[in-house]
């Protein structure tokens, strides 16, 4: 079984990806990054990931969203997260990207701030 | 209470699984919060998945030996890998505005912020060893 699961829907331009299980090094950091750069082929670049799902993230996970943060910038979109579990909160704050990331709680909110 | 457990594992990254079932089982054995379980899992395997990617590179020869050392009130876990070794002193660090978007160099960081010791040191016979040390936090009285 695999590490992570990701489920994508569309809402209006918006890319939502409901992300659940393990963002660590190895499986589960490929997948999100095969995701993403899937979306961007696709010309889909305004994504929002769900991560209320997330049971475990590692330091290659939180890498890996901020290379995915960076990666959709470059190609002119905009990614966002939504619903932070407590732990993701906290490993993003210890290493100061809570404010690199557009973070939200509601997802109404959060499909109605992309441009 | 002391009790010691000894791991070999193979450079692979499903050896980090292994060692955070065990990390699991003493954090529960000592009676950690759960926070801290967490934290200490994690830190554990930053500094596993260090010895297998950066200090053995996954080389099939080379194993990682783990130690854990589970006490009343503390949990101490070595991590030996067979690598050239590094000065843990020169590490970036990943919180200055220059590489907030790196996408890596924040391992050994999240180890420092959340055990209470972190020490690293070469091994005479080459490699290095990682020391983390979490103490059990004392009961609040009422």
């Amino acid at each position: 079984m695999s590490q992570l699961s990701l489920k994508q829907r569309e809402a209006g331009d918006v890319t939502v990806l409901d992300l659940s299980g393990k963002i660590t090094i190895g499986e589960g950091s490929v997948q999100l990054r095969e995701a993403v750069r899937g979306l961007l082929d696709n010309g889909k670049n305004k994504i929002l990931l769900n991560l209320g799902d997330v049971s475990y993230v590692d330091s290659s996970g939180i890498g890996e969203l901020v290379s995915s943060y960076t990666t959709v910038n470059k190609a002119g979109g905009q990614l966002k997260l939504l619903n932070l579990t407590k732990k993701i909160q906290d490993l993003l704050a210890i290493t100061k990207l809570l404010t690199v990331f557009e973070i939200h709680e509601d997802e109404g909110t959060a499909l109605s701030s992309f441009k | 209470m002391t009790e010691t457990l000894d791991l070999s594992l193979p450079s692979k990254l499903e050896s980090a699984e292994t060692v955070s079932s065990e990390v699991k089982i003493a954090a529960a054995k000592i009676g950690f919060e759960d926070d801290d379980a967490n934290w200490v899992e994690l830190a554990v395997h930053e500094a596993v998945i260090n010895a297998i990617t950066h200090g053995n590179k996954h080389s099939d020869v080379k194993k990682v030996e783990v130690k854990l050392i589970i006490e009343d009130d503390a949990l101490t876990v070595y991590i030996r890998d067979k690598g050239e070794g590094f000065d843990p002193t020169q590490l970036p660090d990943p919180t200055d505005v220059d590489n907030l978007l790196k996408p890596s160099g924040r391992g050994i960081f999240y180890m420092r912020t959340f055990m209470d010791e972190v020490e690293h040191s070469l091994h005479p016979e080459g490699g290095t060893i990682v020391r983390l040390k979490k103490w059990k936090r004392q009961q609040q009285s009422a």
